[in-house]
């Protein structure tokens, strides 16, 4: 009796801060996505705010593209980043360690928009770029490298790196070297003792980087808008226009709700693919 | 007889430090042999070569027969046990033991009933299921060695497999490790800076010091004929005496210790009169009130302290220049009256004290 | 206790520097606040000014969320004003006893009184005007003079315009459509809405990207990486400035005429300062220096004589009577109008 008063006692701060935090401001978002829009029109309650999302396909459609392209741009960034990993946390010398880590987070210290501008100065068709190929004679042509779902993920991935590396460098670095020597000495192969031992050990570290990774990708509004160009319509983008263009915050709420919960899932169903637990991770 | 392993000449240099000086050594087919030396001593880095993961200096490693230069870890007959064992915590114990054999493409159902032939092996049947984590300290081990054992290698190395474990379970695992070396017949290499665990299980030991062998025996040898002080000094306990070397005759060696006694003792080295050299003593080859006893070498020292052990009783006694001398006491009731303070009469057969010169 | 008492001292301090330093925070578009003219003003009247760049959607929206609080003064369009004030009542009545109405061009003052009119009230006055239209290098696309030219295979990868309303306007009425008297008509509106998606898909590979921010298409113009693309005139006019071949060319459709505003917030906190800031803006020198560094227009009756040849000479280039009275101004939008293009916006960002 006396330790459930306690454990009420120390939980009911946390429970407030959450609710203050977090819950409470997404109420009104909450209440907001199950009206209709017109409040002269009708006052009560609906669905169609959600059901538009699965009537009409453009916005599933952007939904799907939006979640294919963070789940490319989350494994691109794992593969680039594993190896920058390793390096950094068993084959660089202690004290590179740190300034490979500050490197990293170079890119960060600009804000996103100056750093995707950036790329645009360097890629498009009058740009950097363009110029030392030509000058190099390796084209005759400028051609126009923005605008293009890969330069898209590309700006994604870069963006990305650090939130992959960080995560992976912990983990790779409490993988005891003799582990792999072990697995050599039994007569694995590189490509074994990677899939077998290195990758099994750093799952916790990859999950939770691609979680992080995934979620910033699909949460990201100016790389995909900006890189992307004509094509690219993100699920964020669609968010925004449907508060800000079209005036329809109801729409707009029930969009950012649905891309919570199919997000959730999405991580959810990652999860059990890889037969782990939120909790493993986390820790 | 042919052997499992020849080492000729071999060196190994981390930029200017020699770890490894100059190590000859062959091990035949099916027996155990161990380095014995101190923390830090390059045993580590020998086996490390053998098994590939370090490439010697200079040297030839050949396994039985064949040259081992350049050929990748994976690629030698030799499996590892290492330090601190290197079970992979992310798979079963079966699925530990089964490593090596899927990597040899062995089929499912061999890998089956070869990995619960080995676990029967090393006693633990049924275990294959249990998670790593889950093992004791013992068990652990037993899984390392049948990780390598399932992979029927030329030579298994063992780099100190039971310096993580506490006295007891050792004094267990240092027997069973022996009986099961006899059982597989497989030739193993073992490492350890423990001397009794190199005497117990071996059937040769190399004494290893500052990269260098000192000496290659039987246990028997390495405790009874030691070439060296440091092998004297290494294996088994031993008192040392310092004194000056008197006359040499047959053989054998008159020295007069520092608090002036007389002794008879044998040298492996050649001595010459004023010589100063160290006796090394054994404290079981010192006997308690030896009487009238033909040829023994006597002398008298003071009791400070009755240190009981068991089997393993002995005395700490003092000489009158303060020099601390271990004598063994026998466990039968004759001895029950000895305390500290008193007095005793001790002597020991000339073979048994062992003379070396000293440097200083 | 010491440390109390420097507590205490501290936000004693905090309040009266707020208290002491009246501000006047607007939320306006890029360039409308010239940093020498809050300079001036803030000497003037002691008034800090806070500037925040918006445009006419996100305004709406800011406003919105705090209903109308937040901001002593907006700028948004005329055309944008009554179906929100109807719906949302964002903003609060103009009290023209504080307006200098001598200062202003007085059939624009009437005009935008009349547009912003709800329940009898009027809304907003006016601050400056442009057009929407064609930004042509003249080099690579001479003779390009229609928004049909946006969709021509000649230009192809070289056309950039927004995914906006203004695109979806201009295309209505080069697909022969009257927008505007369709705005009454939401079916009929909606069916052009519906021809204008099918244009602007099927017109997808000539364009080389939708913009969005401005400075950015102008630099893409300079580097001729476009050729035509749909703008407002001071952008043309200001790459006029540096390039001959570059400029603005009022489309034979009729460019899209605009009047910006000033409108006070529902919630304003100094309604004073604001029109302190109208009054000011609008006083011919001011007017003047505003339009000669943007090149925009004001509804300021006589900043005219005191506005730069070259800006002149823009207007009489680009705008001769004929276009002038082609113009074709932005009536006040119904509510509605706005969804329904959004989704069409979407649609023609989304597709392949
Ligand atoms: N990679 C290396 N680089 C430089 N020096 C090394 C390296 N590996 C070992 N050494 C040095 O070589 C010597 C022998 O090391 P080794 O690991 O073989 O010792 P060991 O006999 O196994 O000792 P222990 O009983 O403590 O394990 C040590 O002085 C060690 O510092
Ligand atoms: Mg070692």
């Amino acid at each position: 009796m006396r330790a459930k008063a306690a454990f009420w006692i120390f939980l009911a701060p946390v429970l407030a801060w959450l609710l203050l935090l977090i819950v409470l401001p997404h109420i009104d978002l909450l209440v907001m996505s199950f009206r209709s829009r017109n409040p002269g029109g009708d006052p009560g309650w609906t669905l169609v705010n959600y059901q538009r999302f699965f009537i009409e396909p453009i916005y599933w459609r952007t939904f799907v593209r939006t979640a294919i392209y963070s789940t490319i741009t989350t494994v691109i960034t794992f593969f680039l980043a594993m190896p920058v990993a390793f390096y950094i946390a068993k084959a660089a010398a202690v004290r590179l360690r740190g300034f490979l880590l500050i490197l990293l987070l170079l890119p960060f210290w600009v804000s996103e928009l100056v750093r995707v501008y950036g790329w645009m100065i360097l890629l498009r068709e009058s740009g950097v770029v363009n110029y030392f190929l030509i000058r190099f004679g390796l084209l005759t042509q400028p051609v126009e490298m923005l605008y293009r779902d890969a330069t898209m993920i590309m700006g994604l991935v870069y963006s990305s790196m650090l939130f992959m590396v960080v995560p992976l460098v912990s983990v790779v670095e409490s993988l005891d070297d003799a582990l792999i020597e072990a697995a050599y000495d039994l007569g694995a192969g590189k490509w074994t003792i990677w899939w077998r031992i290195i990758i099994p050990h750093c799952k916790p570290g990859i999950t939770s980087g691609s979680i992080v990774v995934f979620m910033l990708s699909l949460g990201n509004y100016m790389t995909p808008n900006l890189l992307g160009g004509k094509n690219s319509l993100w699920f964020t983008e669609q968010i925004y226009n449907q508060f800000i263009a079209s005036f329809n915050w109801n729409q707009g709420a029930a969009f950012g709700f649905l891309l919570l919960l199919l997000s959730s899932a999405i991580i959810w169903a990652g999860l059990r693919l890889s037969g782990q637990k939120l909790g493993q991770v986390a820790s | 007889m042919d052997n499992d392993l020849s080492i000729r000449d071999l060196v190994k240099r981390f930029g200017g430090f020699t770890a490894v000086d100059h190590v000859d050594f062959d091990v035949p087919k099916g027996s155990f042999f161990s380095i014995l030396g101190p923390s830090g001593c390059g045993k580590t880095t020998i086996l490390r070569m053998v098994a590939g993961f370090e490439e010697p200096t200079s040297g030839i490693i050949e396994i039985r027969g064949k040259n081992m230069l350049g050929v990748a870890p994976n690629q030698r007959p030799v499996n590892l046990v290492f330090q601190h064992l290197a079970l992979f915590p992310m798979m079963n114990v079966r699925e530990n033991i089964a490593f090596g054999l899927k990597r040899r493409k062995v089929t499912g159902a061999e890998i089956q009933t070869r990995v619960d032939r080995i676990l029967e092996r090393v006693g633990l049947p049924g275990f294959g299921d249990k998670k790593i984590h889950q093992l004791s300290g013992g068990q652990k081990q037993r899984v390392a060695i049948a990780r390598c054992l399932v992979l029927e290698p030329s030579v298994l190395l063992l780099d100190e497999p039971l310096g993580a474990l506490d006295l007891k379970l050792r004094e267990r695992m240092k027997v069973e490790l022996k009986k099961l070396q006899n059982q597989v017949g497989t030739t193993f290499i073992y490492i350890t800076h423990d001397q009794s665990e190199a005497l117990v299980m071996s059937d040769q030991v190399a004494v290893m010091n500052k990269g260098r062998f000192e000496q290659i025996g039987t246990p028997q040898e390495l405790y009874g004929q030691p070439n060296t002080p440091f092998v004297a000094g290494f294996v088994g306990d031993n008192n040392v005496w310092p004194g000056t070397v008197n006359e040499v005759r047959d053989g054998e060696a008159v020295m007069r210790t520092q608090d002036g006694v007389v002794f008879r003792a044998r040298s492996r080295e050649t001595l010459a009169p004023g010589d100063r050299v160290n006796l090394f003593l054994r404290p079981e080859a010192i006997l308690i009130d030896p009487g009238e006893a033909m040829g023994y070498n006597s002398f008298e020292v003071a009791i400070r302290a009755v240190l009981f052990d068991g089997a393993n009783s002995r005395l700490l006694t003092v000489t009158p220049t303060d020099l601390e001398i271990l004598v063994t006491l026998p466990q039968n009731q004759l001895f029950a009256h000895l305390e500290p303070g008193r007095t005793i009469t001790a002597g020991w057969r000339p073979e048994a004290g062992i003379l070396f010169r000293s440097d200083g | 206790m010491k440390k109390i008492v420097l507590l205490a001292a501290l936000v004693l301090f905090c309040f009266s520097q707020a208290a002491q330093a009246e501000t006047l925070k607007i939320l306006t578009w890029k360039g409308y606040a010239p940093k020498e003219l809050v300079e001036k003003f803030e000497k003037e009247t002691k008034v800090k000014v806070e500037v925040t760049y918006s445009n006419n959607e996100e305004m709406i929206a800011k406003l919105r969320a705090t209903r109308g609080a937040g901001f002593d003064l907006a700028q948004p369009s005329q055309d944008r004003i009554s179906s929100v004030q109807e719906e949302f009542g964002l903003y609060q009545p103009m009290d023209f006893s504080k307006i200098e109405s001598a200062l202003f061009v007085a059939s624009m003052l009437e005009a935008v009184k009349k547009n912003t009119l709800v329940k009898g009230q009027a809304y907003a006055v006016p601050f400056c005007w442009g057009t929407d239209g064609l930004i042509v290098n003249g080099e690579k696309a001479a003779g390009a003079s229609s928004y049909n030219d946006l969709l021509s295979e000649k230009y192809k990868g070289r056309v950039s315009y927004r995914v906006k309303r203004p695109t979806l306007i201009a295309m209505g009425f080069a697909l022969g459509y009257k927008p505007f008297d369709l705005y009454a008509d939401p079916a009929a509106y909606q069916a052009m809405l519906d021809k204008v998606e099918k244009t602007l898909i099927a017109a997808k590979p000539m364009v080389k990207n939708y913009w969005t921010n401005g400075d950015a298409l102008l630099e893409s113009m300079r580097s001729g990486e476009v050729f035509v693309a749909m703008a407002w005139d001071n952008g043309g006019w200001k790459l006029h400035g540096e390039n001959k071949a570059i400029d603005f060319v009022a489309p034979k459709e009729g460019a899209l005429g605009w009047i910006d505003t000033f409108a006070l917030p529902a919630k304003a906190e100094n309604v004073a300062a604001a029109y302190k800031w109208i009054n000011f803006m609008t006083k011919p020198e001011n007017a003047a220096y505003f339009t000669n560094q943007e090149k925009t227009a004001t509804a300021s009756k006589d900043a005219n004589a005191q506005v730069a040849a070259d800006f002149r000479s823009n207007l009489e280039r680009c705008f001769p009577q004929a276009a002038v009275d082609n113009i074709k101004w932005y009536p006040p939008v119904p509510a509605k109008l706005e969804s329904m293009e959004g989704t069409v916006l979407d649609k023609i960002k989304a597709a392949q």
